[in-house]
């Protein structure tokens, strides 16, 4: 049994008199014990609903949340705001896109750490204060003691994140629900955290579940990937499939659309036509068919179906289509050319192993 | 088998239904959302009202303000005061002189002296604001200079509390509704320029303006064309809350004795200055012109504020 | 040919104190002597993370912000040394895309006053009609319909805005454009299309490049020459494979193992260089190289003293490291202590993620 299972999550808002609007639309999967799961997709696609509904964090005025969340057999949509406070700090914990207003500016992050501590797990004075160390110690934070008596805008926004991270394993959750956490930070910095939240996953066997825009880090991090488009899931698989033979047009249209580092210069980009406001309603047909270069009358018929992609597909490899892509990616990179180019001397060390043969030799530096 | 028209129009009608195209500028869709806005109507409502009281308060007055009409009868029954009844709705006050008369006649003066001193206030303080604006963001070095003269100047102002300062003003310039309005207006000054000045710096360091200086715009065009424009929101939004208490504080000046000397002449400040005295035996002396200036108060505050929502580019849907 | 070369170009902002007379009581030091030269026709790519001076120095070419000292030398005139008034004329050779698309459009004019504003402060165009032809054509050209002339900014999308950003500094028929973050706000589906369409105008109308981003797999894509910036310098410069292939500072080896790769296979399998820390302040930069706080590769002394000059290693590859051939020959190993101590075990720096694929070996074990 998942430890979490989403099941036909809808958050509709509807402000002071303004029409409803439909922010999810109907989303639905599953995140293991121990797994990472991302959630992918382009502002306004619904994934920062998703984690908001989900952590009971949406204003009780005006939204409207339908649908299921099974956490270990309970129902968090349904769950009493007192007994869904406790299982956030305990159970269920999120850390967010920018740490600096997650974290109360006025307090110092020692008293923002213990006051969880005392809270959910009992601790005080001299213990708490320990611990507190122990934890931001465990983050990477250096100097940990004289960390916890500074205030958030003392601290870098890696720290800061790290901090807010800190706080969030306090009570080692069984899910953590990351929203975007390494968007607002520089790419060095990036790679801190998610090698830190990787290293949590493994130590503590906590489930992530991984809310981003950013298909790279996804393709690094994360067991399963859900791609939405559109307040919906428009395609599901384990993160090699994936990546490797995307079907839904629009996963498919996104990763030819990525300028890649290890792609040779002045290889053309295939952009997705149009902009997220170019949709029509998901009752009508697929949302993406204004935009969709595989478009026909027949995704028009009604709301696709989220099913697999064919007999012979790889397990759980889901697609919501009714005429997915067969065509391999148009990503070449530099790796392969190389092998057939005529590159640099040194160029020809791959960076990454080629696609065929994933367990290649590792990649040589030119220092080796 | 569909033809490319055929499944390219059903598109477009399925795009279009879910299409919600706003159109229009800045001002129209704020104008919009204030129109829709329940407390923008109240505050337009009560102003309203207050206007028109203004306008034609001579005319609609039942009887002579000035005139002590009912004089004997005050002060034939020493301590009795004649509240609300059937010919003096609002009752008399201590000389035997119509209320409710008063009351509409002193609007105008009271509206005269609000609006005024508040447009006194932010013509100075928008200039002060202004130019210590663009100079600080503009002007380089010696605009720096500039700007640091004007705002040292402005904290003084500021440091003197309002009341005193408009004081010592009135006795300068001596006893007259003149000096009431100037002395409310320049108090209003700092606030004013303050403001003024902020938004210009906020704004000057906004992107649109480094690209049009990037385009090569000269800097007076910058300022007056992009900058300018787009700071007046929070002053103006400031100038109604401004009347509010423009008409408190002249209120205040009248009630210690500053105002017009005509001491007949009505004012709401001035009748709730007289009323003091008699506040033990006719409240409702007091009551009246402290209600007036309450109310047409938060009529002007409330339309300030649902001008500064919906002028608030953040809160745009 | 080349458009512009800057030359030790400097720009410290003073910080300053005091009630009445503002005292200087420190710099920040944003850019600090940088030079580079950018070809005619090709697209010079500057690269590095926020803090490093990228931006200031876009603008400082643009004389957006004031130049403390070097030379903005374009096409054959120091823009630094210029009268205020002429250097707001050069401006019509000389324009600038910016990051945020809404926010760099003032949102009280419709798209033909944006558009005009620019013809009108260089007297382009004798009339409206004129103007209105120009900005039509140009609007077509950067893939907009001729009607949103009497629309205004809020009304359209993101990618559509980052168009009429780059239709505002075309109307002036510009031979430099300076992109700063051209598409970093931009959605990844719309990203492609912005870049492709910058790429497409270069081609047809012969414009040179100057692009600011932090992310290096942007500016790979679209650079023919890229400098990589840490702390207001350049510490490496390159053709954009050959940078790729053989960086050559570690502070670029840093950057490119962090930029993430959509692709599970690459990700797996890279090597990893993890930096230990933050950026240092520009207001209080290291001594000697600025780099050497956070250097795997740090040697005593001479790193902690010496600034090391930008060196030329091979024909357009250029290095700001003493110790850049050692590195690049194996000879120098890393420093474990100074990598992000972030592994639970000791593991060797360079390895790949912490319990991931077996088969990914451990590189350039200390």
């Amino acid at each position: 049994m998942p430890l979490l299972s989403v099941d036909e999550l809808k958050v509709t808002f509807a402000g002071h008199g303004r029409r409803a609007t439909t922010a999810v639309s109907g989303v639905s999967f599953d995140v293991d014990e121990g797994q990472v799961v991302g959630l992918v997709g382009e502002s306004g696609c619904g994934k920062s609903v998703t984690s908001l509904a989900l952590m009971g964090l949406l204003p009780a005025k005006g939204v409207r949340v339908e649908g299921r969340a099974d956490y270990r057999g309970t129902d968090l949509l349904s769950l009493s705001p007192s007994r869904l406070r406790d299982l956030r700090g305990t159970q269920l914990a999120m850390i967010f896109q920018d740490p600096l207003s997650s974290l109360n500016p006025v307090v110092p992050i020692g008293v923002q750490v213990t006051e969880i501590l005392s809270r959910h797990r009992g601790l005080r004075g001299q213990a708490a204060r320990d611990e507190a160390a122990t934890l931001l110690d465990r983050v990477g934070i250096p100097d940990p003691r004289r960390r916890l008596k500074e205030y958030p805008h003392q601290l870098s926004g890696g720290m800061r994140q790290r901090a807010l991270i800190a706080m969030a394993v306090a009570c080692a959750p069984r899910l953590l629900i990351a929203d975007e956490p390494t968007t607002a930070l520089d790419v060095t910095i990036q790679a801190q955290i998610l090698e830190l939240l990787k290293e949590l996953v493994d130590q503590q066997g906590t489930a992530l579940l991984m809310i981003t825009h950013d298909l790279g880090v996804v393709a690094g991090l994360c067991d399963e990937v859900n791609v939405l488009y559109a307040g919906k899931v428009v395609e599901s698989a384990d993160r090699r499939t994936l990546f490797a033979e995307p079907a839904h047009p629009y996963a498919h249209g996104l990763l030819n659309s990525i300028p890649r580092l290890d792609a040779p210069r002045g290889q053309p980009l295939n952009p997705v036509r149009g902009s997220i406001n170019d949709q029509i309603a998901w009752a009508d047909g697929c949302a993406f068919a204004p935009r969709c270069d595989f478009y026909t009358l027949d995704c028009l018929q009604g709301t696709p179906e989220l099913g697999p992609l064919n007999a012979d597909a790889v397990a759980g490899h889901q697609v919501r289509c009714v005429n997915p892509v067969r065509e391999p990616l148009a990503v070449t990179t530099l790796a392969e050319v190389g092998a057939g180019g005529d590159p640099p001397a040194e160029a020809a060390a791959p960076k990454g192993a080629p696609k065929t043969a994933p367990k290649a030799a590792p990649k040589e530096e030119t220092s080796e | 088998m569909a033809t490319k028209t055929e499944k390219i129009d059903r598109l477009a009608e399925l795009t279009a239904r879910r299409e919600t195209v706003t159109g229009g500028s800045l001002w129209v869709e704020a104008f919009r959302r204030l129109r829709s806005s329940k407390m923008a109507l109240i505050g337009v409502a009560i102003m309203a009202l207050f206007v028109v009281i203004a306008l034609i308060g001579p005319w609609i007055a039942p009887h002579n303000p000035t005139a002590q009409i009912w004089r004997d009868e005050v002060f034939t029954n020493r301590g009795e005061f004649v509240g609300p009844r059937g010919e003096n709705w609002l009752g008399l006050d201590h000389l035997g002189r119509d209320q409710l008369s008063r009351m509409l006649v002193g609007a105008r003066q009271t509206l005269l002296v609000g609006v005024v001193s508040t447009v006194l206030g932010f013509a100075l303080g928008a200039l002060i604001g202004g130019v210590s604006g663009a100079a600080l963001a503009f002007g380089g070095r010696a605009g720096q200079r500039l700007d640091t003269v004007l705002m040292r100047f402005i904290d003084m102002m500021l440091a003197m509390p309002s009341l005193l300062l408009a004081v010592s003003i009135a006795a300068v310039m001596g006893q007259s509704l003149t000096t009431v309005m100037i002395a409310v207006g320049v108090v209003q000054v700092p606030i004013f320029a303050r403001l003024l000045r902020g938004s210009m710096l906020a704004q000057a360091n906004a992107d649109y303006v480094l690209a049009a200086r990037a385009l090569g715009v000269r800097r007076r065009r910058v300022v007056l064309g992009h900058v300018l424009p787009n700071s007046l929101g929070p002053v103006i939004v400031q100038s109604t809350l401004a009347l509010a208490t423009a008409i408190i504080e002249a209120a205040a000046l009248s009630y210690l004795g500053l105002g017009n000397p005509d001491a007949a002449q009505p004012e709401w400040g001035v009748m709730l200055a007289q009323a003091e005295r008699f506040f033990d035996e006719a409240p409702f002396m007091a009551i009246c012109p402290a209600l007036g200036i309450i109310v047409t108060a938060l009529g002007f505050t409330l339309l300030g504020e649902a001008m500064r929502e919906a002028l608030d580019p953040k809160l745009r849907s | 040919m080349s458009l512009l070369e800057l030359n030790e170009v400097k720009v410290h902002f003073p910080v300053r104190r005091g009630v009445f007379f503002d005292r200087v009581v420190g710099h920040v030091y944003a850019v600090d002597g940088v030079s580079l030269t950018v070809e005619a026709g090709q697209t010079y790519g500057l690269v590095g993370e926020s803090g490093c001076g990228k931006t200031t120095l876009g603008r400082a070419v643009l004389r957006l912000n004031d130049i403390t000292s070097g030379q903005v030398v374009f096409d054959g005139t120091d823009l630094a040394a210029l009268p205020d008034e002429e250097m707001r004329r050069s401006r019509r050779r000389l324009q600038m895309v910016f990051q945020d698309p809404l926010g760099s459009l003032n949102p009280r004019q419709n798209i033909e006053s944006i558009l005009a504003e620019g013809m009108a402060a260089h007297g382009i165009g004798a009339d409206r009609t004129e103007r209105r032809a120009r900005i039509v054509e140009v609007l077509e050209k950067v893939g907009l319909p001729a009607d949103a002339l009497s629309r205004y900014p809020h009304e359209f999308s993101g990618g559509q805005r980052q168009r009429i950003g780059i239709a505002r500094a075309l109307v002036l028929e510009p031979d430099l454009i300076i992109c700063d973050e051209p598409v970093s706000a931009l959605d990844v589906s719309i990203q492609a299309q912005v870049i492709n369409l910058l790429e497409e105008l270069q081609d047809s109308l012969g414009l040179t490049y100057l692009v600011i981003a932090h992310d290096l797999a942007v500016v790979r894509h679209i650079s023919d020459v890229i400098g990589v910036m840490y702390l207001g310098a350049l510490v490496e410069e390159a053709p954009s494979d050959l940078l790729y292939a053989e960086p050559r500072h570690p502070y670029t080896r840093a950057l490119m193992s962090a930029v993430p790769v959509p692709d599970p296979e690459v990700e797996d399998s890279r090597e990893r260089i993890l930096l230990r820390g933050d950026l240092p302040s520009p207001a209080n930069p290291p001594s000697g190289c600025r780099f050497h706080t956070r250097c795997p590769w740090r040697q005593p002394e001479r790193c902690d003293t010496e600034r090391p000059d930008l060196v030329e290693l091979a024909d357009g590859h250029r290095v700001a490291c003493h110790y850049a051939a050692e590195i690049a020959d194996g000879t120098l190993r890393p420093t474990r202590e100074l990598a992000e101590r972030i592994l639970p075990e000791d593991e060797p720096i360079g390895a790949p993620a912490v319990g991931d694929e077996p088969s990914a070996a451990p590189v350039e074990a200390g």
